[in-house]
């Protein structure tokens, strides 16, 4: 393998009818990492993801995954890619094994050699015991699971994860992050989407930030987090203290406190402010303090930071897992 | 470990083997799937079994089979004929639950011959037809059918609706493709059941109005029934003698497929695959994008 990042996307444009679902998106993935695609609903995500893995023909751009231009070389792209959707995409009336015998062949392994390799997956994926099961029966999890095991027949060099753990409960969640965590280790460059802040969190090296068809930021979760700065909590005793407190916060910061019941919170530029300063401030001007802390921002401030619009569905998308009862499907 | 990917520089050889066997491997799916589920069998079994005995014995005693015979002789060739038509729906279900599930996704992120998923899920469909054609012929031998017109003729026949089947799985296949919604394409079954009423497989068309009798005869279920029942000697072919009623219409003689079934059969078949095979393959190619 060569030293050529794993995904190059430049310029991307996609237009589906009236909306322009990529409006000039570029991404660069190197080889080895796991990049998060993060996103609302309609960012252009899955669109992105369709081009990458051959599904869709961009309007206009260019895209080269696995060293391969994706619109002239579909068939190495995609025998070099695994895809896994936020649908489990396999076939519910045969059993778990059945698919990864049925994908296995169709990635044109023997038959011996397909059904190796679907016990094998199955024993390290922990399926085995519901391997001769039908699919229809499976939970929301295995299913999701399956799927991704289906996409990781050849052992793809870059796997394409459309917002795997949409709709699934905490626990699948877990089982499907541990899962993306080892096939990193292995070396298998992951793109994964999602519009959970702490699964890009806690599973990508880098993140982009999508919005409105275009990447409107990259790097690191922490280099992000760093880049909006510090936040000051101040959390009052007496929130008829608050006008008071409110002032003497942008006194010393230079910035407009946001009230919040009885806390403040005032973002803060890195290092210019010290922690005891603002305790002995407050009070001199009488207002007495049930806690007062420096946090770094979340990425859900990040988030809305940049991408400056109200979350469309605040409630299940910045504070992370959906709610159990999300559908499956 | 195991498993190398066997497709470093696809050659032009390796493309038209991938098509076949692509296409083998979606046929055994459907193997794998009524392994499954026999329940489907099951119902493949009672619903011809439901049919003969409404139409046989409900209706039958009511009917006059043109030129005199037994009414369950003449209605199993309508029978075979129907369910021929019918079972399109099924594969457009098929079709249309892959591409609403994401499998037909899957699919096409495989370096998979292009052509093998709709080469595919219509070969499924002929293997499915050799399975309802045998649950079908054995429930009529039940009810006293009888093919008499000798080995070849009879092999003729079941050839005939299985081809008839194939062909119109193709149709099936693209309006699968183009609905790609699975509950769409339920809804599509009760507009294909007028469809095959409207013909002679149940009752002779010479007591229709005009109108209704003119789309009947040129129904292409009425020329698949008509060459059924040449083919397997059973009653009610029109060639037999001039079965319409001369106060009905102005035509003593069946229109040309009707004198004709067996030809007239080929010739749509023909002509359905011309037209749908490659417009699926094309349309299968282009979805998504």
């Amino acid at each position: 393998m060569t030293d050529e990042p794993a995904v190059v996307a430049e310029a991307l444009r996609k237009r589906h009818g009236d909306v322009q679902a990529l409006d000039g998106l570029d991404l660069t993935v190197p080889a080895g990492t796991v990049c998060g695609v993060l996103g609302p609903n309609g960012a252009g995500k899955t669109t992105a993801v369709r081009i990458l893995a051959t599904l869709a023909d961009a309007d206009s751009g260019r895209a080269r995954v696995a060293g391969y231009d994706v619109a002239r070389h579909p068939d190495q792209v995609r025998a070099r890619i695994g895809l896994a959707g936020q649908r489990a995409a396999v076939d519910e009336k045969l059993t778990g094994r059945g698919n990864l015998r049925m994908f296995g062949r169709l990635h044109h392994l023997s038959r011996p050699a397909a059904r190796r390799r679907a016990d094998e997956l199955l024993e390290r994926f922990g399926l085995t015991a519901a391997a001769d099961r039908r699919v229809a029966g499976y939970s929301g999890g295995m299913r999701r699971r399956l799927d991704l095991i289906a996409s990781l027949i050849l052992r793809p060099q870059v796997l394409f994860l459309d917002e795997p753990t949409t709709g699934l409960d905490p626990r699948s969640r877990g089982d499907i992050w541990d899962n993306v965590r080892e096939l990193a280790a292995d070396g298998t460059t992951v793109v994964l989407t999602t519009q959970y802040l702490d699964e890009a969190d806690r599973l990508a090296d880098d993140i982009a930030v999508v919005d409105h068809g275009r990447v409107i930021a990259t790097g690191p979760p922490d280099r992000l987090k760093a880049s909006i700065g510090d936040r000051l909590d101040v959390v009052l005793d007496d929130p008829a203290t608050a006008g008071t407190a409110a002032a003497l916060l942008h006194t010393l910061t230079g910035n407009h406190p946001a009230l919040d019941g009885d806390r403040l919170t005032v973002p803060l530029a890195p290092g210019t402010v010290r922690l005891a300063d603002v305790v002995r401030e407050l009070d001199g001007a009488g207002v007495t303090a049930a806690d007062v802390a420096l946090r770094r921002p979340t990425l859900d401030e990040v988030f809305l930071r940049l991408t400056d619009t109200p979350r469309p569905d605040t409630d299940t998308a910045v504070t992370g897992p959906a709610p159990v009862n999300g559908g499956t499907r | 470990m195991t498993a190398a990917p066997a497709t470093a520089c696809p050659s032009r050889a390796a493309r038209a083997r991938w098509a076949l066997t692509d296409g083998l491997t979606l046929v055994e799916r459907e193997l794998g799937r009524l392994r499954q589920e026999p329940g489907q069998l099951i119902t493949a079994l009672i619903f011809p079994a439901i049919m003969v005995v409404l139409f046989g014995y409900v209706f039958g005693s009511a009917i006059d089979v043109p030129g005199g015979g037994n009414y369950r002789e003449y209605l199993m060739p309508g029978l075979f004929a129907m369910v021929t038509f019918t079972s399109t729906m099924a594969v457009t279900l098929r079709v249309a639950t892959d591409a609403s599930r994401g499998v037909m996704d899957r699919f096409r992120a495989l370096p998979m011959a292009r052509s093998a998923v709709p080469f595919g899920h219509t070969g499924a469909e002929a293997l499915n037809g050799v399975l309802g054609l045998t649950i079908m012929a054995a429930t009529g031998l039940v009810v006293g059918w009888r093919a008499h017109g000798g080995l070849v003729p009879t092999a003729q026949a079941f050839l005939l609706l299985l081809l008839a089947r194939y062909a119109l799985s193709w149709v099936g296949c693209y309006l699968g493709l183009v609905v790609k919604n699975e509950h769409t394409a339920d809804q599509l079954l009760p507009l294909v059941f007028p469809i095959t009423m409207l013909s002679n497989a149940f009752v002779p068309t010479g007591e229709m109005p005009t109108v209704l009798r003119v789309i009947a005869e040129w129904n292409p279920v009425s020329a698949l029934t008509a060459a059924c029942r040449d083919l397997f000697g059973n009653p009610g072919a029109p060639t037999a003698g001039p079965t319409v009623d001369p106060a009905a219409g102005p035509a003593g003689d069946p229109a040309w497929p009707l004198a004709h079934p067996v030809a007239a059969t080929l010739g749509w078949t023909a002509l359905l695959l011309v037209i749908f095979v490659p417009l699926s393959v094309r349309t299968y190619r282009r979805r998504g994008r």
